[in-house]
């Protein structure tokens, strides 16, 4: 049991149980669909971007807990950040989920989700929030597939 | 788990089998997984293999291996002998009339996209009708509508109740629109277990004499066949669910109808006779069998039957059954667990959801208690629709299953809900 405490922290089943900014942005200027098709899982993500700085984000969908958790993570970490680190701290979040680097400091709580590396099937899940985010911001009119 | 699992355990219902021996014939189940005795309950994805079924596959690539039905010479021979002798035992198993009516394909999907396109595309046209129902897996709905854009047909779908039994006073209002060519449904769910009627299906559908296809991917290990007492015009299953290698199937057709059909890949084997003019093919059932077989695998399929047989299907039957009927109340016990496919006539096999608790957390918990299973949609996303959830957890029991590791399970589920409250 211990090591699915690894995976399953407690931030993440709180982040599951009660996701934030768990809403539909009224006036998105950028917003996407992430999909896995592995799950069937399905997020979409919203962002209101100005002058270059991410002033609000949110997320709504339905998943597991460690895709749930991650977006809901995502949105908390991303909030007032420039756009143009998002790429920057996507390569440093994907480098946590899968290699057992440090988690860096722009990240925030987004750490707790380093248990995923020991599980390679779930970095997809941890991912798509991410995923999405990315095609929001290349504008993608279509969902975009973690495969 | 902190207790070892017995995993030699005698059997414990009043069955027939001698489950410490039959699991003795699984080298694979001999492992542990996490720390933990693996329990292998994704049966409905793929079964696991005896050790005959192994030996008979390095016995032929170690012993006599050859290319069929061409060479003089001894080894080829022998393979020929070898692969011929595998169709007759799926004839036996299937009880068909006559080996001419056993096609080899890769598996249940080539085998449903044989007749989509050879029997679908000779007989299917604009303004007919094909009828399938609500639970079938994407390999028996894709084919049709491929050959519903081909063609101009529509695709008719039979739904089913929430208990996940086909309407079949539906079925017969679909029947009677006279448009309909083909009728195509599973004989086993894979997503809710049902098995559905599929005598009475053939002979409501025979009665306006329209044709039947059924996918028995899922029916063939669990359950006695007989295509000539059920009357179906096609009958498809694949080798890797019935204890056999993977990449082979099988289509049963009845002998006349295979013979109108063209053939639906062109190649070597398939022919009579080749001029850069005109072709003639080859008779049954190499016409449907262009290109160099799997070989190896479909003698293995041949071990697999001759090893299923043995058991006897009645025993496996009645087996699977004690362990449907011992796993659901312990399933039912557990607060926010749903069952889904809940049919009065249901073969081994538990489709649920948990309250809170994606499948996807299920699986992932449950396989580091060394107990695997699918979660996902089980390739029939229409009824994961039909019941409103993303996805589903699915434990599939095999003849080699034990009551102990229903045990397992119900102890890995009772943890998932103790890590999630």
């Amino acid at each position: 049991m211990s090591d699915l405490r690894d995976l399953y922290q407690e931030v993440i089943l709180d982040h599951n149980k009660r996701p934030r900014n768990f809403r539909v942005l009224p006036q998105p200027t950028h917003k996407a669909d992430g999909v896995n098709p592995l799950c069937g899982d399905r997020i979409s993500v919203f962002l209101d971007i100005d002058d270059g700085v991410i002033k609000d984000i949110s997320f709504q969908g339905a998943g597991c807990a460690i895709s749930s958790a991650s977006a809901s993570l995502m949105t908390e970490a991303l909030k007032g950040k420039p756009v143009k680190d998002i790429e920057h701290l996507f390569e440093a979040f994907h480098n946590v989920v899968t290699t057992d680097c440090e988690c860096p400091r722009g990240l925030g709580k987004l750490g707790v989700l380093a248990g995923v590396r020991d599980y390679p099937s779930r970095v997809k899940c941890a991912t798509l929030a991410w995923h999405a985010v990315r095609a929001a911001l290349e504008q993608h009119k279509e969902a975009v597939a973690t495969e | 788990m902190n207790a070892p699992l017995a995993l030699s355990a005698a059997p414990v219902a009043a069955s027939e089998l001698d489950l410490a021996r039959i699991r003795a014939d699984f080298p694979i189940l001999r492992q542990r997984v996490h720390g933990k005795p693996l329990v292998y309950l994704d049966n409905a994805a793929s079964v696991q293999k005896p050790k005959v079924v192994i030996d008979a596959i390095g016995e032929c690539y170690g012993g006599y291996y050859a290319n069929i039905h061409r060479g003089v010479h001894l080894l080829s021979e022998r393979s020929t002998s070898a692969y011929e002798g595998a169709r007759e035992k799926v004839r036996a198993f299937l009880n068909a009339a006559s080996v001419q009516e056993i096609i080899f394909t890769r598996n249940t999907t080539e085998s449903i996209n044989l007749v989509a396109s050879s029997f679908g595309g000779q007989r299917i046209g604009a303004g007919d009708e094909i009828v399938i129902t609500g639970m079938e897996h994407h390999s028996n709905i894709v084919p049709w509508q491929l050959l519903c854009e081909r063609s101009g047909a529509t695709l008719k779908v039979v739904p089913f109740t929430d208990a996940g039994e086909l309407i079949l006073e539906e079925y017969e209002r679909l029947l009677d629109s006279g448009r309909v060519k083909l009728v195509a449904f599973v004989h086993l769910s894979n997503a809710l277990g049902t098995i559905n009627p599929v005598k009475t299906l053939i002979e409501l559908a025979h009665a306006r004499g329209i044709p039947v296809l059924v996918d028995g991917a899922q029916s063939v290990p669990h359950l006695a066949v007989d295509v000539r007492e059920l009357d179906c015009e096609f009958y498809a299953f694949s080798s890797h669910k019935i204890y056999g290698p993977s990449g082979v199937g099988v289509l049963y057709g009845k002998k006349a109808l295979l013979e109108a059909m063209p053939p639906y890949q062109g190649g070597g084997d398939m022919i009579q006779m080749v001029t850069f003019e005109k072709t003639e093919y080859a008779d049954l059932p190499n016409k449907f069998e262009a290109g160099t077989p799997n070989i190896a695998g479909v003698i293995g399929l041949g071990a697999a039957l001759d090893w299923l047989n043995a058991i006897g299907l009645d025993a496996v039957a009645a087996h699977e059954h004690d362990l449907l009927e011992y796993a659901t109340p312990r399933l039912n016990e557990i607060p926010g667990l749903k069952i889904m496919g809940t049919a009065r006539d249901k073969a081994a096999l538990a489709a649920f959801t948990m309250q809170g608790i994606h499948p996807h957390d299920i699986g992932t918990i449950l396989d580091r208690e060394g107990v695997a299973i699918r979660a996902g949609h089980h390739c029939a996303q229409p009824v994961m629709q039909r019941y409103g959830v993303p996805a589903t957890a699915r434990a599939s029991f095999a003849v080699y299953n034990t009551r102990d590791e229903v045990d397992a399970l119900v102890a890995a589920l009772w943890k998932v809900k103790e890590l999630f409250e």
